[in-house]
């Protein structure tokens, strides 16, 4: 009956004879059809929470680059950074409805109204202390340079982490990945040739992507340390160990910057999961005012 | 006139349906329509994929699948989002192809081979190359990897000076 409504509403939103909610698609949802029970010997509140975990990094990284719609410094790579937002917000999108499939809503569901879809209930109306996001994503962007620097560590790290969750012993987190990898290797390495060029481009692009890698390293302090709730769905053969993917994530970084001519920072020191784990600091206040403002202040808004 | 069974009929108006992004094409060409079945009541389940996980077009999709099966009398339709396996660019048809060089769209080439492991960096300049769907002319250069929408590229030709657009493999 689910999907008919929804037929149903799509076809009256493709007709223009019935307004919806103004903040989310309002046709869709993007797990219409799709098996979502949660198989047994998974924790379903477990599974809902690390898709939060990995539905927030992609949904804020998403919000951050979109800060850059009108200031890029050329038309295609606006055009660039526009497209790996929507590949983002896609992915935010589907591990979101993922979560709520699973049943994991938090507080979302008291505040948004009925007929907002849970997938949007999340990303609108949880407060800040509910979000899993990392402060490698939640960083302000800083120059471009250092936006580049930040997509390139972000990227790597994710892309790292879904290559693995291709095994996933959930099949939809599963085949989220595999879609996501696709995707995600295109940022990177898109990232990765910017980082290339300002590097080894003239002393101003260099002293910038220097800069940049500065600020950044240091976010990299609680990425490759699990959250409790990491370990025990690793186990379970469900998540990725982020320990495990420090390796990886390191070489790749280190040949970047190496080829870039520019000098590797210092790797911080392993700090317990802050974003994780709920916590966070003025910057994710910061961006969900700007993400969720309007429609926190307009709950009902239809057109 | 031969007579087909009603699942017959149903794949027949679906494959018939255009994409909102890609009109020249259907969605059967893109590799977008999955699989069209009948079930014993008279439903029809219709499943689609996502090009990107990003693609805002399948909201307008599944409306459009909707709105042609029941023009054509199945009153019960399910269209159904399918994940696995990711789409590919390989799956654009021979005829896709042929319709998209016609509309001065190049075709993709050969999407990469997808291994479990790492995925290996790439920093070089995109190896991919697309002869230009107006003058044919080999020599032409990629401008940006990202183009008006999340499944094409932007190219230009060498030898005519025409920008045009490039379906990229994945």
């Amino acid at each position: 009956m689910a999907h008919q409504a929804t037929d149903g509403q799509a076809l009256d939103d493709t007709d223009g004879s019935a307004g919806h909610w103004a903040f989310g698609t309002g046709f869709d949802e993007p797990l219409a059809g799709v098996d979502t029970t949660v198989p047994d010997g998974i924790d379903p509140a477990d599974l809902g929470e690390y898709c939060l975990m990995l539905g927030d990094d992609a949904l804020l990284l998403a919000q951050r680059l979109i800060q850059w719609i009108t200031a890029c410094p050329e038309l295609e790579e606006e055009i660039a950074v526009a497209n790996m937002a929507l590949d983002l917000l896609g992915q935010a999108r589907l591990l979101l409805a993922r979560a709520g499939a699973a049943g994991v809503l938090g507080r979302s569901r008291q505040q948004a109204g009925g007929s907002i879809p849970d997938e949007d209930a999340l990303a609108y109306f949880r407060d800040a202390d509910e979000f899993r996001s990392t402060g490698l994503v939640e960083a302000p962007n800083g120059d471009f340079a250092q936006t580049m620097v930040r997509l390139l560590a972000a990227a790597t790290v994710r892309l790292a982490v879904f290559a693995r969750l291709r095994r996933s012993r959930d099949p939809v987190l599963a085949a989220i990945a595999a879609k996501g990898v696709n995707e995600l290797a295109y940022h990177r390495d898109h990232a990765a040739r910017w980082v290339l060029r300002l590097g080894d481009g003239t002393a101003e692009s260099r002293r910038r992507a220097q800069a940049g890698a500065d600020a950044v390293w240091p976010l990299l302090a609680d990425i490759f340390t699990p959250a409790d709730l990491e370990e025990r769905l690793t186990a379970a053969g469900v998540a990725v160990d982020p320990a495990g993917v420090r390796e990886e994530v390191t070489a790749v970084l280190t040949q970047v910057l190496d080829q870039a001519t520019l000098r590797l920072p210092a790797w911080p020191g392993e700090a317990p999961p802050r974003g994780r784990t709920g916590g966070y600091g003025p910057e994710r206040a910061e961006l969900l005012g700007t993400l969720q403002g309007l429609a926190r202040r307009h709950p009902e808004a239809a057109w | 006139m031969t007579r087909v069974s009603a699942a017959t009929d149903a794949r027949v108006v679906a494959e018939t349906v255009t994409d909102p992004e890609l009109p020249m094409l259907t969605l059967a060409d893109l590799g977008v329509l999955r699989a069209v079945r009948t079930e014993a009541d008279g439903a029809v389940v219709v499943e689609i994929t996502p090009t990107y996980s990003g693609c805002p077009a399948m909201g307008a999709m599944r409306a459009d699948l909707v709105r042609a099966l029941r023009a054509a009398g199945f009153g019960d339709v399910d269209v159904r989002t399918v994940l696995s396996p990711p789409w590919s660019t390989d799956w654009i048809s021979a005829e896709g192809r042929r319709k998209l060089a016609a509309h001065g769209i190049a075709p993709p080439g050969r999407a990469p081979a997808r291994s479990p492991g790492p995925v290996p960096l790439q920093l070089g300049p995109a190896r991919r190359t697309a002869a230009c769907p107006q003058c044919g002319s080999p020599d032409t250069v990629e401008q940006s990897e990202f183009g008006a929408t999340a499944c094409k590229a932007l190219r230009r030709c060498r030898s005519c000076g025409e920008p045009f657009e490039h379906v990229k493999e994945i």
